[in-house]
């Protein structure tokens, strides 16, 4: 056995896991590369990054080439208990899911930890980009150098132990950089699409995954306007995302979206865009990077992974929820999404984060 | 390194490579007339001759495949297909290979009617409830000779006897892959109609494997071409490796009682040593009937994935469970169907010796357990 540090990689195929395999064993690391199967059987969704079958090949093809063992772990008993019964339940509820953030928080940064140790590795790799800032002993949460390719939004559960142990090799680069890299290190896998598809919803069908999984949540019911007046019919509260405005077969004159979903009485509530300002949120099922900050404390908030910042001041805070208040007016908030809070000193820095459990209109806050 | 992997394939036996070598520089194509062709068909047709007197088969009983898992197809498939007059029936056991489960389970989705008989928890099937599975419609019955997993040793011989009595007409075929070096093998004593073998976990090549199609059996080929093989598999055979996998039959035949002495005793040493190293570990299988060269045994709180990676870093082979296509372990389904709980079924590791396994392979497995265990365990 070598007394090099041992490092585990979560390899899915792709060029960013690749990647950061190859830059780990280039840094030293006795690397392990490794592959979730989350998934029973073959895989739901052939387009997505995550535990197909040609993706294992890739995957093992890459590990090959870097001459570091690879393995694929079946975790789809303990991904179908969690994550997908979250998901399941989490639509059923009116509110909309993170399955991505799930898995992180459940399976990736948790149960493969698990396995790390059992290898005596203490290093953890993926190909997030993201950047995590050792200096001064304390580990801090950074978004990717690259923001057009950030992904901190779905890493805000890693608190400073995990983070203590993980790697992102790839986070302080553009992804041409990352491509670059691929190919000076002779990686086939430079080509590969990202994957933006939920794994195990069949070609992105989401309806189809609803009307099979979650009858309730496909049952039809009134579709009502602000005054409770029924202004159409739904097909399901699990087909609707606050927010949303394609797809509402409405045509009212004016564009209306999906303001309120509410599963106990089987209604959607749509109106004007005006009718999605919120002014303050509430976020549970915390978790802070280092310390949570105070009551008074200015950050900034983001409730979608793609989307800008809004500033906020922290009105509440308990160790499992908090309560922020926007400086100024945020659009479409979805409950069940991500509220992750960055550093209002330090913009890049991730807080922490929690799942939003409701909002509040303007209205509420006069 | 240890190599106690042999139930998933064996080392090449330096004697049939040598063969191999030599049959490869006559590069004749059998079937044609000329002397290039004579000398690969007095080839091709020794090597039936060593295959056939190490089976108890006649040489003109011996078809060759690209391996077991074709040998088994064109036993379920072409019989299924050749006798669809005589019924739609289909019988094996819970605890087959794959290559006959999902061959079986094919032939189901084609409108054939099929039975998956159960074994008790020894994993080793009972002859009369194959027979009971056995009505006028039946055309064929699968039951393996030893089971890759566990190892436990089938009553193919009774197996025959009760589905004769039952229908007379039904075919038996047995998956004898794992039996072949392990056990001696008489296909006629068997009383089977159909038996499938594969080179490679004898000590020959891969991609190489035989049928025995007993006189006068009907069977449709999988593969229509030049008519090779009696019209039962066409293509140009690989006589080299099928060459190789001659002499390696005719010395597994020659050595194995000496073979399954000597891995017996080295199979009862890891045995030992395991239960003493991790005293809670659970022997799956029925010890006594079982191949002389293979152990099974469920680690309790510890997944079999997680042993695996952890021995392999060791620098031990082993096996667990059944690795799907992407290389994933599932829960062995003969440790499910012989009545294992599943968390124990995830747990669970095959050792399996050979003809190269040594002292030293086996207690490597013993010095190296008690840390992979208690590392398993923590992951867990």
């Amino acid at each position: 056995m070598s007394g090099r540090p041992k490092a585990v990689v979560a390899m899915s195929g792709g060029v960013d896991s690749s990647v950061a395999a190859a830059l780990l064993v280039e840094q030293g690391f006795d690397v392990t590369g490794v592959m979730l199967k989350l998934w029973r059987g073959e895989a739901a969704n052939t387009n997505s990054g995550c535990c197909n079958l040609g993706a294992a090949e890739d995957a093992r093809r890459v590990a090959d080439a870097l001459d570091i063992p690879f393995y694929v772990f079946n975790f789809a008993e303990r991904f179908e208990a969690t994550v997908i019964r979250d998901f399941n339940d989490t639509y059923a509820s009116g509110r909309t899911p993170n399955p991505c953030v799930r898995c992180n928080q459940w399976i990736k940064f948790d149960a493969l930890l698990e396995r790390a140790d059992a290898l005596g590795a203490e290093v953890l790799a993926t190909g997030h980009y993201a950047r995590v800032d050792r200096r001064g002993g304390r580990p801090a949460l950074l978004r990717g150098a690259d923001r057009s390719k950030d992904q901190s939004y779905v890493l805000w559960m890693l608190d400073r132990r995990r983070l203590e142990r993980v790697r992102f090799p790839v986070g302080d680069m553009t992804k041409s950089e990352t491509r670059a890299i691929a190919s000076r290190v002779g990686l086939g896998t430079a080509r590969k699409p990202d994957s933006q598809e939920i794994c195990f919803v069949r070609a992105g069908d989401l309806d189809g995954y609803v009307a099979l999984h979650m009858p309730e949540a496909s049952e039809p019911g009134p579709l009502v306007d602000g005054s409770g007046r029924r202004v159409g019919t739904h097909r399901g509260v699990g087909r609707y995302t606050v927010g949303q405005r394609k797809g509402l077969g409405l045509s009212l004159g004016v564009p209306v979206y999906v303001t309120g979903i509410d599963a106990a009485a089987n209604s959607v509530t749509v109106g004007a865009r005006e009718q999605l300002e919120v002014r303050e949120l509430v976020a549970r099922d915390t978790s802070f990077v280092g310390a949570p900050p105070a009551a008074g404390d200015r950050v900034l908030v983001q409730y979608r992974a793609h989307g800008d910042t809004t500033p906020a001041r922290v009105r509440a805070i308990d160790p499992a929820s908090v309560h922020v208040v926007f400086d100024e007016p945020a659009y479409a908030i979805a409950p069940g999404q991500s509220a992750v809070f960055y550093s209002a000193a330090r913009p890049d820095e991730v807080l922490g984060g929690g799942f939003v459990a409701r909002t509040a209109a303007p209205a509420a806050v006069a | 390194m240890h190599y106690l992997d042999h139930a998933a394939t064996t080392p090449l036996r330096p004697e049939a490579a040598d063969a191999m070598l030599e049959a490869s520089e006559h590069f004749g194509n059998p079937s044609s007339v000329h002397a290039f062709g004579r000398r690969a068909r007095r080839a091709l047709e020794d090597a039936r001759d060593r295959v056939a007197a190490a089976v108890g088969a006649s040489p003109s009983e011996v078809v060759f495949t690209a391996g077991g898992t074709e040998a088994d197809n064109l036993a379920l498939k072409g019989a299924a297909d050749k006798r669809r007059g005589n019924g739609d029936h289909v019988v094996a056991t819970s605890i087959e290979h794959h290559a006959v489960l999902h061959a079986v389970a094919w032939l189901g989705s084609r409108g054939m009617r099929t039975t998956l008989v159960d074994v008790d928890t020894t994993g080793v099937v009972d002859p009369g409830s194959v027979a009971e599975a056995v009505g006028r419609s039946t055309i064929l019955v699968s039951t393996m000779a030893v089971n890759n997993e566990i190892g436990t040793v089938q009553p193919v011989a009774e197996v025959s006897e009760a589905v004769r009595a039952a229908n007379p007409r039904a075919l038996v075929h047995t998956d004898a892959v794992q039996a072949l070096g392990n056990l001696p093998v008489d296909v006629h004593a068997w009383g089977v109609d159909l038996a499938a073998f594969a080179a490679h976990k004898i000590g020959g090549p891969k991609g190489v494997g035989a049928l025995f199609v007993r006189a006068h059996t009907p069977l449709e080929p999988l593969l229509h071409g030049g008519g090779q093989e009696r019209g039962l598999r066409s293509g140009t055979p690989n006589v080299a490796g099928i060459v190789g996998f001659g002499v390696a039959c005719e010395l597994a035949a020659k050595e194995v009682h000496e073979k399954a002495e000597r891995v017996r005793a080295l199979r009862d040493r890891l045995l030992a040593g395991v239960l003493a190293a991790v005293p809670d570990a659970v022997v799956n299988g029925d010890l006594e009937a079982r191949a002389p060269n293979n152990l099974n045994v469920s680690i309790p709180g510890a997944e079999g994935e997680t042993l695996l990676l952890l021995l392999d870093r060791a620098g031990i082979a082993c096996s667990s469970g059944s690795a799907c296509a992407s290389g994933a372990l599932d829960p062995s389904h003969v440790l499910l169907a012989i009545g294992v709980p599943r968390p124990l079924a995830l747990g669970s590791l095959r050792f399996s010796l050979g003809a190269t396994s040594t002292e030293e392979d086996v207690d490597a497995v013993v010095a190296a357990l008690p840390d992979v265990v208690a590392r398993a365990r923590r992951a867990a």
